[in-house]
């Protein structure tokens, strides 16, 4: 009885993510490629989802405090981003991502860095969401 | 020694990746190895071409028919060497030129694609890369194999001239077989994104 509750709160959580636009069709790409040789495959990569883009994150952060900006590698490290939330699918990371690159290439620092608020929080909410749909920590 | 009959029989197609992203790398690796190629992970162009035997003289024929590499698959946007670099790199090598060479972009850039593909890219997916994209490119690989064994003569004539071009008469075939003119429309770009100059 418990784990078909189990069960069944996975897959409306799961639905949820897709519904709200935490997620999109990459994920599900991800999902169906998982086989018993590899059963946690979506669990690695999305765990190396997160270490990579604190990293990332760190690295924009430090960006951010020279002055002037460099919006050349401000634009890199968000292309990086933007790739890799579009390999797992994580769609609100990406979308901000994009509104960030757009600050870049019109050189509006304000803009960035308001962007980059943004996608922090995308990435923090979509970290809870996972961890919880994973039931590990990330 | 394995011949080319020998591999295409057992389907071992060998596809060599090469991507910056070590997401990038484990997922491309995953859908190659789901539609069974074997499958060799490299995280830069110049140690693709160092696998490949182009940095030093690789005189060593039965070690290069251990490597022989069916297909490359490369990302466009890497740091050092490009994908367009390596591409340019393989279809001037003699040894190399044959295999054909796919580019991968998260950039939806029509004169990108013309770029590479006039460069003599087999392909050019949009990332993320899709199992339906691999798949295809496995029909489409087979299928040149294939004809290289029965068909020897003809392959030498095309080979002179590999640069392909976007208005040549294989334009008809194109919107079909490029994954990415599906999602894009023929006319001139009208959108500013894709028009916006680079800034670095």
């Amino acid at each position: 009885m418990e784990q078909n509750h189990t069960k069944r709160q996975i897959k409306v959580t799961r639905n949820s993510l897709f519904e709200q636009g935490y997620l999109d069709e990459q994920f599900s790409q991800l999902e169906d490629l998982q086989d018993e040789a590899n059963p946690n495959f979506v669990k690695e990569i999305v765990t190396l989802f997160f270490s990579d883009s604190t990293r990332l994150i760190r690295n924009v952060e430090n960006a951010l405090e020279s002055y002037p900006l460099d919006f050349c590698k401000l634009d890199d490290y968000m292309h990086q981003f933007m790739g890799s939330s579009s390999s797992i699918g994580a769609k609100k990371v990406k979308n901000e991502c994009t509104q960030f690159q757009e600050c870049c290439k019109a050189m509006n620092a304000d803009g960035c860095i308001r962007a980059f608020q943004r996608v922090k929080q995308e990435h923090a909410v979509l970290k809870r969401k996972l961890e919880a749909y994973f039931q590990v920590s990330l | 020694m394995e011949t080319v009959n020998d591999q295409i029989a057992s389907k071992e197609l060998h596809v060599l990746a090469v991507d910056d992203s070590n997401i990038d790398r484990k997922v491309i690796e995953k859908l190659l190895k789901v539609s069974s190629f074997k499958v060799t992970v490299v995280d830069s162009g110049s140690r693709a071409l160092e696998y490949l035997g182009l940095e030093e003289d690789n005189n060593n024929s039965t070690h290069f028919d251990d490597l022989k590499v069916n297909m490359i698959i490369t990302d466009y946007s890497m740091p050092g060497m490009t994908g367009f670099e390596l591409l340019k790199k393989i279809k001037n090598s003699s040894t190399l030129k044959e295999i054909p060479v796919v580019i991968m972009s998260s950039e939806n850039i029509l004169t990108r694609i013309d770029r590479c593909l006039e460069e003599g890219a087999e392909d050019y997916l949009l990332k993320p890369v899709k199992l339906s994209d691999v798949k295809r490119l496995k029909d489409s690989i087979l299928k040149t194999e294939n004809k290289g064994t029965n068909d020897v003569e003809t392959e030498l004539e095309n080979n002179n001239s590999r640069k392909r071009k976007r208005s040549d008469d294989r334009l008809p075939v194109l919107p079909s077989t490029l994954s990415c003119h599906k999602n894009v429309s023929m006319s001139p770009p009208a959108s500013p994104q894709q028009a916006a100059p680079k800034l670095c």
